[in-house]
């Protein structure tokens, strides 16, 4: 692709959802972390139930941000970044990008099997009844537990490395490799 | 010689006679516990979630011929309740929901029992829960194959009416006050029909 044409910014609506999940995961990070250690209540069924709403909707989204970015190709690193990167720094970029969307729709998933194989089907905002993809089983949810913390933990932990590396652009490079993911003219 | 009974003896007699034809009456149908299941559904934010008691009895009187003389009395075990995991189990009993301590059995008395046909009834009776009474039509229905007949219906009771789940628990935009009892009764000595 020619340099001169390519896009040098993402587009509006790849920054939009780039930014409304990004609040959202931190938001539903934070909802899981708290919620886990509540004692039975009210306020602890509540929480569970908007997680897993939440949860779906974020599953949802990322669907939708996964096929916009392979039917609008988002902009390459400019030269002038990659020649200051070390090899190591290129392959982590890539590596962080594709392990993010992977988790995108890994936690979600694990969480949904979760709670169908604990017994309790999600019910979107209380009126959509989803499917179980995997059967209610005690064992296979006991398998399963463990792992939606775990992936959760490995994005949010991969979260940090993105938001530590686009910093580092920003403040220490000043490459201005930022401002292609911040709202604002083209 | 014609032997002569004391008025006591002769009294004794009587009572012993009636309290026979009683039981004759009140027990001629037994229930197999071990094939018989009681549940109950309940929703949470929409989410059907089931339980079910482990110890219940009924005694059980019916005719299908006669339905309308016959009793039925339904005892369960509250104690025994599970949803099938620990967290809600250790709540179950709790004086919010069941107080368990201070009510341990739930029961069902019929007043009137009316043949639908074709092996469906209506049993009118008193249903008590944690102290509380109220009236309950349950619908069953019999079917039999070989010595057994399963009874089996679904009732839809409001959980409010019972005081069960009080304070910040009887929210209904939580946990539904709708609740379904579920039953499948399998029972021997039901006459044929």
């Amino acid at each position: 692709m020619n340099n001169a044409t390519a896009p040098r910014r993402y587009n509006g609506f790849a920054i939009l959802l780039h930014w409304l999940l990004a609040f959202a995961l931190v938001g539903i990070f934070s909802v899981g972390l708290y919620m886990a250690d509540l004692p039975f209540s009210p306020q602890r069924l509540k929480l569970y139930n908007w997680h897993k709403w939440a949860g779906i909707t974020i599953l949802t989204l990322s669907a939708i941000r996964l096929l916009w970015r392979l039917s609008h190709k988002p902009p390459t690193l400019p030269q002038s970044v990659t020649l200051g990167m070390p090899n190591w720094q290129v392959m982590a970029y890539r590596a962080t990008h594709v392990l993010m969307y992977a988790l995108f729709f890994i936690v979600p998933l694990v969480g949904w099997a979760y709670s169908s194989a604990a017994g309790f089907p999600i019910v979107l905002f209380g009126v959509l009844p989803l499917p179980d993809f995997v059967s209610a089983s005690k064992p296979l949810a006991e398998l399963i537990k463990p792992w939606h913390e775990i992936s959760a933990f490995a994005l949010a932990g991969l979260v940090v490395v993105h938001v530590a590396a686009a910093l580092k652009h920003h403040f220490i490079d000043k490459d201005g490799l930022l401002t292609r993911m911040l709202p604002g003219k083209a | 010689m014609t032997p002569t009974f004391s008025p006591i003896a002769r009294g004794s007699a009587i009572v012993l006679l009636a309290a026979l034809t009683c039981m004759s009456v009140q027990a001629q149908q037994k229930l197999l516990p071990a094939q018989s299941e009681v549940g109950f559904v309940i929703k949470q934010m929409g989410v059907p979630v089931e339980g079910h008691f482990k110890k219940f009895d009924a005694q059980i009187a019916l005719d299908p011929a006669k339905p309308e003389t016959g009793k039925i009395a339904f005892t369960i075990d509250i104690g025994s309740a599970t949803m099938g995991s620990p967290e809600p189990d250790a709540e179950l009993p709790k004086s919010v929901w069941f107080n368990t301590a201070k009510f341990p059995q739930a029961t069902f008395q019929s007043t009137s029992i009316k043949g639908l046909g074709g092996g469906k009834f209506e049993v009118a009776g008193k249903l008590a829960i944690k102290g509380n009474t109220r009236d309950a039509v349950v619908p069953v229905t019999l079917v039999q194959s070989g010595a057994t007949t399963t009874a089996s219906g679904v009732v839809g009771i409001k959980r409010l009416a019972f005081k069960i789940g009080e304070n910040e628990w009887a929210d209904t935009s939580m946990v539904a006050d709708d609740v379904q009892v579920k039953f499948k009764l399998t029972l021997t000595g039901v006459s044929k029909f």
